[in-house]
């Protein structure tokens, strides 16, 4: 019988840490909330590694929420003030050599953006996780000496871009280090790489990645944040169509 | 011997006109066969040569390993040098670049926003120089419905049915909004030149025809193209010359291990049509073989009919000392005469219907409605060198053999009998 509460004894500080560890679900509300804020302005870079050559682009955007945005491309020449103007679920591009304001829809969103890896489907894709996905401990790895829990995320909902994912969170800061974007079939179909980040007004933001479409012949796309400001001052207006043309 | 023997044909009509009208309806009916097949294959290949592949056609490795996909990304890069070297290497080919383009026509209303978008399949080569072998290779000046030709900078013509669907006229502004070089999108506008219809269902569908120089700035892709067609200046293919041209062209230019090294290939190797060419040849000859067949028995069982009927005849001639030899050589003559006289009327019945044929074509554009086949909707016959002679082969060989196989039972009468057969 005494053997009975020492082998309890054994189990306990297990049975501690396990009811320290948060659940799949509470992860992904922390990766959340590290990640959105009220509004944001950001300055980045995205270089497009092409089967030929690599170029930057670079832009400026306005966020509000998680829902509206505004961007306005700064570099290369060609691309130099083309606007992107996204309301909710609908997005809107502006071509100053045309001035034309043209609704991006249907199979157009399935296009790449400035032929980047990324799609305007990504863009529209609501970016709160926890909205879309149920998320489930799968294992825990150390990925470039961070200690991470591996998330299985199956969706919640259907018709939505990538039917399940498998992400990395850093255990401390709660931002995805890793992540592989799977379809319905369970076939790969994008990953992303964290490589740097930065901690910026209390939160810790992913400065420097790579996102690749596995479907394509390249060598990805990696984005770089150059400036990051949480909870600017944005004027409403710039959410409006008439600022494309501005 | 001979005009005693033709008159003989011509005054006895029992002996030459059943004959002679199955000679020349045999050999109309060869005749318009093989027009008409040698028409069906030709227009595909035709049809596929000037709107898709050329004779010949030059792309990058990579661009041809996706031709099907369009992908402008791996298009060839400084053309011009590319196309001089060409056209004084192979100088009687006629070379033309061209890039192929997906996107969305974007119709604007009065404020500038979408009123109406629809997909198009768009085709750009050099339609502003004076030079340029497009005019007649894409048909452009015969198929203008309304408006006029491109003239300017950022005129386009629409296809006539994508016009009305969109509610377009000459004139009026178009963006077309695609995917530049890079994959960034493209947003340019264009104005409507003129509608076209080019008879041929998958392009009357959705097509732009635009100018190289404007779909080259408009994706990003200056001095470059997707691909550089290039055709025989007689407009035929010729396999074994293209074959030729392609073996020394890659020998010199392609560099297996560099993707973007340029590549030719014929019209065969291309859009799946070595399949088709091989179905084709196969079909014709076998489906022409068929009927030269039939119609050799059909002659040739006329043959024999007509030597039996004149069974009484011959007996006759040889009863007063006429030659076998002589008898058998003179039925081979006649039935020579008789196939001669056949054929040229049937070639000449048949050549008259395969050119009806030729000129006007028989319309199933209805048939076609969701065909994304390059194959015009009005089949037309086409009459080649060979349609002057095919309707020979049944006619004289047909009549000549079965008269000789139904002849050879002269020989078998024995002269001791004759009479007691002519008693009967």
């Amino acid at each position: 019988m005494k053997r009975i509460p020492f082998a309890l004894s054994l189990l306990m500080p297990a049975a501690v840490l396990w009811s320290q560890t948060p659940s799949g679900d509470e992860i992904l509300n922390k990766v959340d909330q590290n990640t959105f804020s009220e509004n944001k302005i950001v300055i980045s870079r995205m270089t497009i590694h092409g089967r030929r050559v690599s170029r930057t682009v670079e832009a400026k955007s306005w966020q509000r929420g998680t829902r509206d945005s505004f961007t306005e491309y700064l570099a290369p020449a060609r691309e130099k003030g083309t606007k992107m103007l996204k309301l909710g679920d609908q997005l809107w591009i502006y071509s100053p050599a045309s001035d034309r304001t043209i609704i991006i829809s249907g199979h157009m969103l399935r296009q790449s953006v400035m032929g980047s890896d990324l799609s305007y489907e990504d863009m529209m894709e609501d970016p709160h996780l926890p909205n879309l996905y149920s998320a489930r401990i799968f294992s825990e790895e150390t990925l470039n000496g961070r200690e991470c829990w591996i998330l299985d995320l199956m969706s919640k909902k259907e018709n939505i871009a990538y039917d399940s994912r498998k992400v990395w969170v850093d255990k401390s800061r709660y931002v995805i280090l890793k992540e592989h974007l799977y379809a319905k079939t369970g076939k790969l179909l994008k990953t992303l790489e964290v490589r740097d980040m930065r901690r910026v007004q209390n939160r810790w933001v992913a400065t420097s990645a790579l996102y690749k479409d596995i479907l394509k012949e390249s060598e990805g796309t990696e984005f770089f944040i150059d400036s990051i400001v949480f909870d600017a001052d944005i004027p409403d207006y710039l959410f409006s169509k008439a600022a494309l043309r501005k | 011997m001979m005009r005693f023997l033709l008159k003989g044909l011509l005054r006895d009509r029992s002996r030459s006109l059943f004959p002679f009208i199955i000679v020349a309806t045999g050999a109309m009916l060869t005749v318009f066969v093989q027009a008409y097949m040698n028409g069906v294959f030709e227009l595909m290949i035709r049809s596929t040569a000037h709107y898709a592949t050329g004779h010949v056609r030059i792309m990058t490795t990579a661009y041809a390993r996706e031709a099907d996909q369009i992908p402008n990304d791996l298009a060839l890069l400084r053309i011009d040098t590319l196309l001089d070297e060409v056209r004084q290497r192979f100088p009687d080919i006629l070379w033309t670049p061209r890039i192929k383009f997906g996107g969305l026509i974007d119709i604007p209303d009065t404020h500038g926003e979408t009123r109406v978008q629809a997909p198009v399949f768009g085709t750009a080569a050099r339609l502003l120089s004076s030079d340029s072998p497009e005019w007649n290779i894409l048909n452009v000046r015969n198929s203008i419905v309304r408006g006029r030709m491109p003239q300017y900078r950022g005129d386009i013509l629409m296809a006539d049915d994508l016009a009305m669907k969109l509610a377009v006229q000459p004139g009026d502004t178009a963006t077309l909004i695609s995917s530049t070089m890079n994959g960034s999108m493209a947003v340019a506008n264009f104005t409507i030149a003129g509608t076209v219809r080019f008879g041929i269902t998958a392009m009357d569908r959705g097509t732009v025809i635009a100018n190289l120089e404007d779909i080259q700035q408009a994706l990003n892709m200056e001095q470059g193209a997707g691909e550089i067609l290039g055709f025989f200046r007689d407009d035929l293919y010729h396999e074994d010359q293209a074959n030729l041209m392609t073996a020394e062209f890659n020998a010199l230019y392609n560099i297996p291990k560099d993707e973007f090294s340029p590549i030719m290939g014929t019209l065969r190797t291309q859009s799946g049509l070595a399949d088709y060419l091989d179905l084709a040849d196969a079909a014709s000859t076998i489906i022409i073989s068929i009927f030269v067949i039939a119609m050799s028995i059909v002659l040739w069982n006329a043959g024999l009919t007509g030597s039996l009927r004149r069974y009484g005849e011959i007996g006759v001639r040889l009863a007063m000392g006429e030659d076998k030899g002589r008898v058998y050589r003179s039925m081979m003559a006649e039935s020579l005469m008789i196939g001669f006289a056949g054929s040229i009327l049937g070639t000449a019945m048949g050549l008259a219907l395969a050119y009806y044929l030729q000129e006007h074509g028989i319309y199933f554009g209805s048939m076609m409605r969701g065909s994304t086949m390059m194959i015009s909707n009005t089949l037309r016959a086409q009459i080649t060198p060979f349609s002057f002679v095919i309707g020979f082969m049944p006619g004289m060989f047909a009549t000549f053999f079965g008269t000789a196989i139904s002849g050879i039972g002269i020989y078998k009468r024995q002269t001791s009998q004759l009479f007691k057969e002519l008693e009967a």
